[in-house]
């Protein structure tokens, strides 16, 4: 049985307090932290070093398959029923353009909210038991899953930051 | 002569200096969360009468339907009425919400945050109202759903050159997009108030509309690039919707439509429409929950500036086409912009150039921006002169349209006005229901323009806020 299945978490009521323990809980790897903040805090966020978020993938995909679809679409359906009107040609770009354009946004917009969804972890039907109400309130949450063996260690730098309440917690299964 | 030194000062804290008054994130949960309680008498004397006007719209409607379009005032040559009007007033109002929401977040305007939730539940509320009226507008409305292509017995497919079929595909994603930048918005505020309220239907729902959300820092980085990347396409598409909807005129060769003037016309239309809309519904939030604090005199001097920057722009569009009609030699053109302002609707023309280009030049005065009790006044005004804009477009070229022995007028039916007014409750009802249900002022996005807690700030200026934050100061500056 490892260590791992226990994790530390320190409570802070000070953004600073969470940068520098975040900081000096990035010194001791393999730590595995994640920080509950009631806010998106830039000084946090640039503290955890996280990857760039690929959402952005998600996006352009997204916006590339709602143009070609948007253009793919009108071509086929006015060739299915070659209807001359106004004397234009069965094939006329400029109006497929907005149809591409508004169908570009759309499926953007759509594959942005399904990159969401899938990178974000969110939809699980329970909240992690680590969670406190009060991280959505005013308080800030640094829960870490130390090393082997270092976890005094991480407890020592949550309680230097100037933690409030420190608690061992299950990491969930 | 000695002198009493005072005592050395505490430094003062720390105040944003966008809501001033606002001391603490758990102050922001407090005075936001305090409207997502049971309603009180006053809720239930305007939700009452929205219900009462909803009944009014189906009634009419019904009425339209059995016994057919006949009992509207639509006859030739004005076939497109009051229907459209309202249909195009909506759509504009719709606008503001995203522009606030998208565009004024890729700028980085800071007097967003307290006025963009507000407004994008507007924007949702107003498609929503706006979308029922092309399909009240059609002669066999169970059959509306002929303009979408999909694949049916009949083999044929929607004529794709047609801005209608525009219309269809811009204000369909325009919903969809809006609703969906809404909700993503709202949840971290929606899991907040989960975790906040003590009544149990009201934490299931927040449980599930919250989809888990806990606020870790890998929910909050993919959901910031997320949010980035939905305001950044919903910009775009704010433009592009009202350009199509302006085209559904400008296309036709009707004279007083057929220019080329009205995507950019239209568009500062509906901006300008919409933040005066945005300004009838905060005032009235404002004061009846006490948000002097979050809504304060500088937001509301930004949506005045604003709004004076977009009536000067439609000023400019109404001489423009004036102009346009002189200097062309354009006899039908001369003769629709002379019937404009000297013919049968002279007096809806006049309506609207007294409320969109004259009544909103008081807003160069400061002393206007900042009074609640004129802008509010000067907010009905535009949102009246918008509605006659499009009606003097829409109705008035049509009763002129080509030969002169085909001229006609048109006056709508107690059908329409019903109608109307019902659509004014529809929109009203879900807002409503919306401040009552949702937070509908952003509790993360507030948090962001305050200054961190800082430990040098010590631990009890963090968590209390300061003085008199709920008392008289928080009126300061509005008269």
């Amino acid at each position: 049985m490892s260590d791992r299945s226990y994790g530390i978490l320190g409570v802070f009521h000070h953004s600073d307090a969470v940068e520098e323990a975040v900081k000096g809980l990035r010194g001791q790897r393999p730590a595995d932290i994640t920080v509950y903040t009631p806010l998106p805090h830039h000084d946090i966020e640039h503290a955890m070093a996280r990857p760039e978020s690929p959402i952005r993938v998600f996006t352009l995909v997204g916006g590339l398959t709602g143009a070609a679809t948007g253009f793919a679409m009108p071509i086929w359906m006015s060739l299915d029923w070659p209807l001359i009107t106004g004397g234009k040609p069965i094939i006329s770009l400029p109006p497929f353009v907005i149809i591409a354009f508004e169908l570009t946004i759309l499926f953007g917009a759509l594959a942005t909210v399904l990159g969401l969804f899938v990178n974000a972890f969110i939809l699980k039907p329970k909240a992690s038991h680590v969670y406190d109400p009060s991280f959505s309130a005013g308080t800030f949450g640094v829960f870490v899953v130390p090393a082997e063996g270092r976890a005094e260690e991480a407890r020592a730098v949550l309680e230097r930051a100037g933690a409030t309440e420190i608690r061992s917690e299950a990491v969930d299964a | 002569m000695a002198t009493v030194t005072p005592p050395p000062a505490a430094p003062p804290p720390r105040r944003s200096p966008t809501h001033p008054h606002v001391g603490s994130y758990a102050q922001v949960n407090r005075d936001i969360f305090r409207m997502l309680s049971r309603p009180g008498r006053g809720w239930w004397m305007l939700f009452i009468p929205t219900l009462a006007g909803v009944g009014l719209l189906g009634f009419a409607f019904a009425v339209q339907v059995v016994l057919g379009i006949g009992m509207t005032g639509l006859m030739n040559p004005v076939g497109w009425g009051v229907y459209i009007t309202t249909f195009v007033f909506w759509v504009g109002i719709a606008h503001s919400g995203t522009l606030i929401s998208a565009i004024l977040y890729l700028f980085r305007a800071p007097w967003r945050q307290s006025i963009y939730r507000a407004a994008e539940a507007m924007t949702v509320f107003a498609v929503m109202t706006a979308g029922l009226f092309p399909i009240i507008h059609l002669g066999r409305p169970w059959v509306f759903y002929y303009l979408l292509p999909y694949p049916n017995q009949r083999l044929i497919w929607p004529n794709f050159r047609s801005p209608l079929l525009w219309d269809v595909f811009a204000v369909g994603t325009y919903f969809t997009v809006s609703a969906v930048f809404f909700y993503i918005g709202m949840i971290p505020d929606i899991a907040a108030a989960r975790d906040s309220t003590e009544v149990r239907w009201r934490r299931k729902l927040y449980t599930a509309m919250a989809l888990g959300w806990t606020g870790t820092d890998r929910e909050w980085k993919h959901f910031s690039r997320a949010y980035l990347y939905l305001a950044a396409l919903a910009t775009p598409l704010v433009l592009s919707v009202h350009s199509v909807v302006s085209w559904d005129f400008a296309m036709s060769i009707v004279p007083g439509w057929h220019t080329t003037i009205f995507a950019p016309y239209f568009v500062a239309g509906a901006i300008f429409s919409g933040l005066a809309m945005v300004i009838t519904i905060l005032i009235p939030m404002r004061k009846a929950f006490g948000l002097q604090a979050y809504l304060t005199p500088r937001h509301f001097d930004a949506m005045s500036k604003l709004i004076l920057l977009t009536a000067l722009i439609v000023t400019y569009a109404y001489a423009t086409e004036y102009f346009m009609a002189w200097y062309s030699f354009e006899v039908p053109e001369r003769n629709a912009f002379f019937n404009r302002a000297f013919g049968d609707y002279w007096w809806a023309t006049w309506i609207m150039i007294t409320c969109n280009a004259f009544v909103p030049q008081l807003l160069w005065f400061r002393n206007v921006r900042t009074s609640i009790g004129a802008l509010f006044t000067i907010s009905i005004f535009i949102n009246i002169g918008m509605w006659f804009e499009r009606f003097v477009i829409i109705i008035v070229s049509l009763s002129h349209e080509y030969v002169p022995w085909q001229w006609g007028t048109y006056m709508p039916s107690w059908v329409e006005i019903a109608i109307l007014a019902g659509s004014f409750a529809w929109f009203f009802m879900w807002f409503l229901l919306f401040i009552r249900l949702l937070p509908p002022i952003s509790v993360a996005e507030l948090k962001e323009v305050l200054p961190s807690p800082l430990r040098a700030d010590g631990a009890a200026a963090a968590r209390v806020g300061p003085p008199a934050d709920h008392g008289p100061s928080g009126h300061e500056g509005v008269r």
